[in-house]
């Protein structure tokens, strides 16, 4: 017999997922799920952003890798309170994964909570973890074709970060060609072309986290 | 491989389906997916068969159906579907505009029915 079903494939993950949003919610926590390939510089604009902004808000992370916990250390010299997810080889985080993490977090008081995914571009972009946001990051180093390559993961971000603009200089890489195919497939996506190593570029960046925070405390 | 945590997503769902309607044996499965959703239908059927065997499950059919890609235009509102290798750099066929179009379909990912006995 024919069974008609229609049901969303990830629904599983979407649950728990709006279960973590709704703690976001009450708690007034601005999540961003942090996506990229592997060294687009994720780890270091975290580091960055955790130092520039200690002053201003209270911050933690969540770090997602597929083996080590060196990305949490770097950042728990932060200050920030920082811990490790292992995904033993999974290419992903997913909601049950994040739910757990933050089972074990103190986020009293916590202004933004970082997720930060493991390096890929490809299966993070479809998991939700209760994010508000994703983000991606897009180092320069990577080819401005990349938006064309990851259509997926451009067209679910509200922030696209183009990394390491410090080495325009030395790569071909146009930031109008990647901005403007990440806008053919996102009219509302927001993109910052930033320097982790130098700082140029972070104001505006940081400039969104503020009105971001501002926003969710008002909801 | 994100298509082996799929595959068990979709197992759990046709478990469920399979249990409420008291059928035994899973002949076939349609799952629709999105264009440009990350999903390689060749990779979510073999982890469907490899996660399926020893179950009421093993031997079904995979059915899988791309859902094409179509956007709203910004500037004037008409729906359209892009040209396959007009994909990203989206021109309205109505009015030329380029950029910032909403997509309205081709992300999504679902299982459309079974087929049981």
């Amino acid at each position: 017999m024919q069974i008609p079903v229609v049901r969303n494939i990830l629904e599983a993950n979407e649950l728990i997922a709006q279960e973590l949003s709704r703690t976001f919610l009450q708690r007034r926590i601005l999540a961003l799920n942090l996506m990229s390939s592997p060294g687009a510089g994720k780890t270091t604009l975290l580091e960055k952003t955790l130092t520039d902004l200690k002053g201003e808000f209270k911050m933690a992370v969540i770090e997602g890798d597929v083996q080590t916990n060196n990305d949490a250390q770097r950042v728990a010299a932060t200050g920030a309170q920082a811990l490790q997810i292992n995904t033993d080889g999974g290419c992903h985080l997913d909601s049950s994964m994040v739910l757990e993490a933050v089972n074990k977090m103190d986020l009293d008081g916590v202004d933004i909570l970082f997720i930060e995914n493991v390096g890929n571009l490809v299966c993070p972009a479809e998991f939700s973890v209760g994010e508000d946001y994703k983000v991606t990051i897009l180092s320069v180093a990577e080819g401005d074709d990349k938006p064309e390559k990851y259509p997926l993961i451009f067209a679910e971000s509200k922030v696209m970060l183009l990394n390491k603009v410090d080495l325009l200089p030395y790569v071909d890489f146009s930031l109008e060609r990647a901005s403007n195919i990440a806008r053919s497939l996102n009219k509302d996506i927001e993109i910052f072309p930033v320097s982790a190593r130098t700082g140029e570029g972070l104001d505006k960046w940081y400039d969104w986290l503020r009105q971001e925070v501002d926003k969710k405390k008002k909801r | 491989m994100h298509e082996m945590s799929i595959a068990q997503s979709l197992v759990d769902i046709i478990k469920e389906e399979m249990d409420k309607h008291n059928v035994t044996k899973l002949i076939k499965v349609k799952v629709k997916y999105g264009q440009i959703s990350a999903i390689v239908p060749e990779a979510l059927e073999t982890a469907f068969q490899v996660m399926t065997v020893g179950t009421r499950m093993e031997g079904a059919k995979l059915e899988t159906e791309e859902v094409p890609l179509r956007a709203k235009c910004r500037n004037c509102s008409k729906e359209f579907s892009p040209q396959e290798d007009d994909l990203l750099i989206m021109t309205c066929p109505f009015c030329e505009t380029e950029f910032g179009h909403e997509i309205i379909s081709g992300k999504e990912l679902y299982i459309e029915e079974i087929e049981a006995e």
